[in-house]
């Protein structure tokens, strides 16, 4: 349900330019939670944009849910990124100004739903996330942990098929990244399909498929080679 | 999702008050300073009878000595001659006639605790009123007397028939007057036509005058003359009667024509008018008539000066000064909100759905500027009125004018803020998260 086949991608400047991915293949099935590693500069984070439509590339072929996503406008790019995928981030992205309910509610303005969808879907997102007793909240009233299960609970709102995360415990303490891990595989127990990308190896090996990427290739490993970054990084 | 932009566009300026307060002054006084010089252009030139100012006519005859010219280096007069005046309003070959002048005397109320004072008196026949409009608040004006014939009637500004009557229906009271008794037979509600088009000799926005009177009420008392007057013969006698039967021009002459294709016929009489004053040994000059619309009069007399064009422009030049810095202004407050669009558009805000959020964030302020704009337009109007009191009657901040502000204030801020908004739009989302 998510293919790339030889994808590139070339970043160019007037004096340089540099492949930050060549022939990147991979194909994710339905249900997956793969963990992406490898070297900072691999590319891990341009294949992330990639998938999440939130960067071109510059050769291959890329299907979504079956749909070739290499010359959708603008428009149409924004609406299969607001339907079909979640994101989570490192530094989580809350908008600083806006409560809880109305963070979680941004992508389902873009989406058309009514007030009362509305209302449903974050009071059950934040529900999941143990967050419904403070959706009047301001993020900067919650820890970073707390602040990371706002990011999940906005991501799972719209129902995505595939939920993208970067390092989404990257700014945790071992304590939250773990609490943030469990909840990212129950929401992968429940369906949906989950990338991420991480540093981390002992987060890594807990996902149900690992991909490793250097100099813009996938290369895939098995979990037990990747238990701590040591090894992670000696593959 | 306009309710949400707009909620959003709040938010965003409520928590950037002191650049979105800067951006808003920036604009406001730009606008404000164009806006105060325009709507002095604009109350100027303001049409003081936009109803039939096309049908209404000052009439221009050329009754000057053949070696001189009444206005360099070939024009007639703007004033016509007793004579030509009461001979072309008695013709009556247009819907409304009537001659007019200024001229001053002593009124002495009857009541004793109201001291006599100098009544500024505008002479004209009774179709002055029906001409121009002029709103009665009691009675009604004279008809046009048959030549030579006259009542001691009087019609009272407002101010007038309060100062002397306390501002009852003074209709059928009598007034001493210039000497003789007089019957109020009108009171004039507010009126102040700006510019004064019907007779601007002393000054394009004088105040109306105290009282009416006939204009053969001038003649028979022997007013003073008013107003511009101007004579080409060195020798006219002593005697005001000498000065009335003399080319010596006076008066200001208008008609009104109940169709604008009625001017054609109207210059055809005159043009016969002039050739038989010439029979008579007049008119020695060929014959130059002109026959002016308000409009054109008000074009002709330049009632906007040069002047205030200048001051125009360069304001207008100012408030690009100010675009430009609200537009660096509004390109700082939008690269503080770079990384919420970024995340937006990460979350399905396509780039069309930001512009239009960005949109009406700037239009926000183009309103905030526009009610700093108005409000410092309004102080500094308000300043003109204490330092030139000719202008207070006619300046106002009237409707059109506050849409105008709002409306260029709004597009200047959406002109100032294209260029930020469309690089908001056009950002690598993947750029600014991590």
């Amino acid at each position: 349900m998510l293919k790339m086949t030889d994808v590139k991608k070339v970043f160019r400047t007037d004096l340089v330019e540099t492949q930050a991915l060549r022939d990147f293949n991979l194909h994710v099935g339905e249900g997956d939670f793969v963990a992406v590693t490898g070297p900072s500069g691999s590319g891990k984070t341009t294949f992330l944009n990639i998938a999440g439509l939130l960067e071109t590339f510059s050769g291959g072929k890329y299907e979504l849910d079956g749909q070739d996503v290499s010359n959708l406008n603008d428009k149409k790019r924004s609406q299969l990124r607001n339907e079909k995928i979640g994101f989570i981030f490192q530094s989580f992205n809350l908008i600083p100004d806006l409560n809880l309910f109305d963070n979680v509610d941004v992508p389902l303005r873009y989406r058309g739903f009514n007030s009362a969808e509305r209302k449903k879907r974050i009071e059950n997102s934040l529900e999941m996330v143990g967050l419904a007793q403070r959706m009047k909240h301001l993020p900067s009233q919650l820890s970073g942990g707390q602040q990371q299960r706002v990011a999940i609970a906005r991501a799972l709102a719209g129902e995505p098929r595939f939920l993208l995360a970067d390092e989404p415990t990257g700014n945790l303490d071992t304590q939250m990244a773990n609490s943030v891990m469990d909840l990212l595989k129950n929401i992968n127990d429940a369906g949906t399909t989950i990338i991420m990308v991480t540093h981390d190896g002992e987060l890594a090996s807990q996902a149900r498929r690992n991909i490793y990427v250097r100099d813009g290739k996938v290369s895939e490993v098995n979990n037990a080679d990747i238990s701590s970054p040591a090894q992670l990084s000696a593959v | 999702m306009f309710y949400y932009y707009l909620t959003l566009s709040l938010r965003n300026i409520a928590s950037h008050k002191g650049l979105s307060v800067l951006i808003a002054t920036t604009i406001g006084l730009g606008i404000a300073a164009s806006m105060i010089t325009y709507s002095l252009i604009y109350l100027m030139s303001k049409d003081p009878l936009p109803h039939k100012s096309d049908r209404v006519y000052h009439i221009q005859l050329d009754n000057w000595s053949l070696n001189t010219a009444a206005i360099p280096p070939d024009l007639p007069p703007e004033e016509v001659s007793w004579t030509d005046a009461l001979n072309i309003v008695h013709a009556k070959q247009a819907k409304y006639q009537a001659a007019n002048t200024i001229t001053w005397g002593m009124v002495t109320p009857a009541d004793n605790n109201i001291p006599p004072f100098l009544g500024i008196i505008r002479a004209t026949h009774g179709e002055f009123f029906p001409m121009f409009d002029v709103p009665f608040l009691f009675g009604q004006a004279w008809q046009n007397y048959p030549r030579g014939q006259v009542e001691n009637v009087v019609v009272l500004s407002k101010s007038t028939n309060q100062r002397i009557f306390g501002g009852i229906n003074s209709v059928g009271q009598t007034l001493p007057m210039l000497g003789q008794l007089f019957t109020v037979i009108g009171v004039i509600n507010d009126w102040h036509p700006s510019p004064k088009f019907f007779d601007m000799s002393l000054g394009k926005f004088y105040p109306p005058e105290d009282l009416y009177v006939p204009l053969q009420i001038k003649a028979n008392l022997e007013l003073p003359h008013g107003g511009n007057s101007h004579c080409w013969q060195s020798n006219i006698g002593d005697s005001y009667q000498a000065f009335l039967n003399s080319e010596c021009v006076n008066f200001n002459l208008w008609v009104e024509l109940s169709h604008q294709q009625d001017k054609a016929q109207f210059a055809s009489y005159l043009e016969d008018y002039v050739t038989q004053q010439r029979a008579l040994g007049r008119f020695p000059k060929a014959t130059q008539n002109i026959i002016l619309d308000i409009e054109q009069w008000l074009a002709h007399k330049k009632v906007v000066s040069s002047d205030i064009y200048v001051f125009f422009y360069l304001s207008l030049f100012f408030l690009l000064v100010c675009l430009f810095n609200a537009a660096s202004l509004l390109s700082t407050k939008l690269t503080t909100t770079t990384g919420q669009m970024a995340l937006r558009r990460a979350l399905g805000a396509s780039r069309q759905a930001i512009f239009s959020q960005c949109l009406i964030e700037t239009i926000m302020l183009g309103c905030l500027g526009a009610l700093i704009g108005f409000s410092l337009c309004a102080l500094g109007l308000s300043g003109i009125k204490i330092l030139y009191p000719e202008f207070s009657a006619f300046i106002t901040l009237d409707m059109p004018l506050l849409i105008i502000t709002i409306g260029i204030s709004i597009l200047s801020t959406v002109l100032a803020g294209l260029v930020p908004t469309i690089k908001v739009c056009m950002l690598a989302p993947a750029d600014y998260l991590r």
